[in-house]
């Protein structure tokens, strides 16, 4: 089970209490029936499913209830950071980053 | 191929079993090939196998990163079934389930197909409608289904709890007497076997590093850790690695990997004599011949290429089997493991052409490609061969999540698959 950094709680909680949302940073468009088939291919159904870093969302569901954004390498599960959402997308990622490691 | 008979065993029996020979030969990579597999489980050994045997193309290569059937051949419970819910998936999942009928005659290796039986519980009225409707579409595609009382469920199944105490009690079944189990091992060296003795390649320990495309933006090859091979034709079967490698041909997959557990008990008498799945309380069930109840548990929620999952997924589908079969309250758990599957949106796979001449898909088998292998290699198999999909795999393409023509397993599947 992994152990989760809520950024609003401030604490490291088991996934238990967590939902994952899915891929972070991809927008919705303001105007969806105006959309492409290609671009609503894209906003739906398209996922990067990196091996490696990963940008997703979390939503501390049986805590505070509040989505944030996590970055986690999907070949050790260990987060490197999690932040709140609307925050932007980190352009550089920390070095040693022990915030919070996957149990 | 020497054949493997009666006659065989008795006569390497005389002289001390030194006259077997290898199952399949491991050659050194060719420059080219005319077409090139990428991963070595069922999936893509059975393609190798049906473009050697239906197509009569040989010079084919299947490139494995670890060893032959080590990923989710290797990892899966094993069920097989065909009473999906609608035609497509019909289709398809009953074209293999036709193959594993005979699969043991056809490779001259025991791949141990039992029919015993799927049996898929009811809990609540929805249940009812959704399984009784299961049933109906079936009966419609010429697909066996049935539905079974409580107490015809429990005449199938005894272990099984039907109490009305339940907290979940049983009040049917819908019964695929058809589906069953197989030895996933067997299989990948079945077909193995059968391809490599009409001239296929295996090449183990190889892992596809980049997809080489010339100026027009066809296939030229696969870079590899053994160097560049070539090939005009690159079929992809990496299950959950599948879009991984499509990367590396500028594909984005509307994939997601994620780990799917399994675990095994230890081995006793024959007790559960069928396979048993509960959708509500997401649990299934059935026993190898070697006495080992085989369990599936859920999927993580996170996307994942650990290999692993976590304890709590487990904890969940024991208390669920317990509920079910509460003679297994003291049962010991000898191994679990997790494999990567790769789910698609609507719980289909893709089975295609894909945008880059010579570039073929066969993936998104989510939590339930075991049971297609046979039906996937050969239909795969003519895609390639043909450069044209199979009616029956046509409806598969990547194409369908841009037009919206879904195959929506997703809702009529459910969790289990």
């Amino acid at each position: 089970m992994l152990l989760i950094r809520c950024p609003y709680c401030e604490e490291e909680r088991p996934e238990l209490e967590f939902r994952n949302a899915g891929e972070a940073h991809i927008a919705r468009s303001a105007n969806m029936a105006g959309e492409s088939d290609d671009d609503f291919e894209k906003f739906f159904f398209i996922r990067s499913n990196p091996k490696g870093i990963i940008y997703e969302r979390w939503r501390h569901i049986h805590g505070c209830a509040r989505f944030f954004n996590a970055v986690r390498d999907t070949v050790t599960d260990k987060f490197v950071m999690t932040y709140k959402a609307g925050e932007p997308k980190p352009s550089k990622l920390p070095k040693n980053s022990n915030e919070v490691v996957a149990k | 191929m020497k054949k493997y008979s009666v006659f065989a065993i008795a006569r390497e029996a005389m002289r001390g079993h030194k006259g077997w020979e290898e199952q399949w030969s491991s050659p050194e990579p060719k420059k080219e090939y005319d077409v090139i597999i990428v991963g070595a489980g069922g999936h893509g050994l059975a393609t190798a196998y049906y473009l050697a045997t239906v197509h009569g193309i040989t010079n084919v290569a299947v490139l494995e990163k670890g060893w032959l059937g080590g990923g989710n051949t290797g990892r899966n419970t094993t069920i097989i079934r065909s009473n999906y819910l609608y035609d497509e998936s019909a289709g398809i999942y009953d074209h293999a389930l036709k193959l594993w009928d005979g699969l043991s005659q056809e490779l001259n290796y025991n791949v141990m197909y039992s029919a015993r039986g799927v049996m898929m519980l009811a809990h609540n009225v929805h249940d009812v409608q959704v399984l009784k409707r299961h049933v109906h579409a079936n009966r419609l595609n010429g697909i066996d289904n049935e539905w079974l009382t409580p107490e015809q469920a429990k005449e199938f199944c005894p272990p099984l709890n039907t109490s009305k105490d339940a907290r979940y009690p049983v009040v049917g079944a819908a019964l695929q007497r058809r589906g069953g189990t197989a030895r996933h091992d067997a299989v990948a060296w079945g077909y193995a076997r059968g391809a490599s003795a009409r001239g296929v390649h295996i090449i183990q320990n190889c892992e596809v590093t980049g997809v080489k495309r010339a100026a027009n933006g066809a296939v030229t090859g696969v870079d590899t850790t053994r160097g560049f091979i070539g090939s005009k034709k690159v079929g992809v079967v990496a299950a959950g690695h599948s879009s991984v490698i499509m990367n590396m041909a500028g594909v984005r997959m509307p994939l997601e990997s994620y780990p799917l557990q399994a675990l095994v008990s230890e081995p006793i008498k024959p007790v559960v004599p069928c396979v048993v799945m509960s959708n509500t309380v997401h649990a299934y069930i059935s026993q190898s011949d070697k006495g080992e109840l085989v369990i599936g548990a859920g999927t993580d929620q996170y996307v994942s290429y650990s290999q692993t999952g976590g304890l709590h997924i487990l904890q969940h589908t024991l208390d669920a089997i317990c509920e079910m079969f509460p003679i297994f309250t003291r049962m010991k758990m000898l191994r679990s493991w997790g494999g990567i599957v790769d789910v698609t949106p609507d719980r289909s796979p893709i089975l295609a052409k894909t945008p880059v001449p010579g570039l073929y898909v066969n993936c998104g088998w989510g939590t339930g490609g075991f049971k297609a292998t046979p039906g996937s290699g050969h239909v795969f198999a003519h895609t390639i061969a043909k450069d044209d999909p199979h009616p029956i795999n046509a409806p598969f393409t990547i194409e369908r999540f841009r037009t919206g023509r879904l195959i929506d397993e997703a809702a009529a599947a459910a969790v289990a698959h």
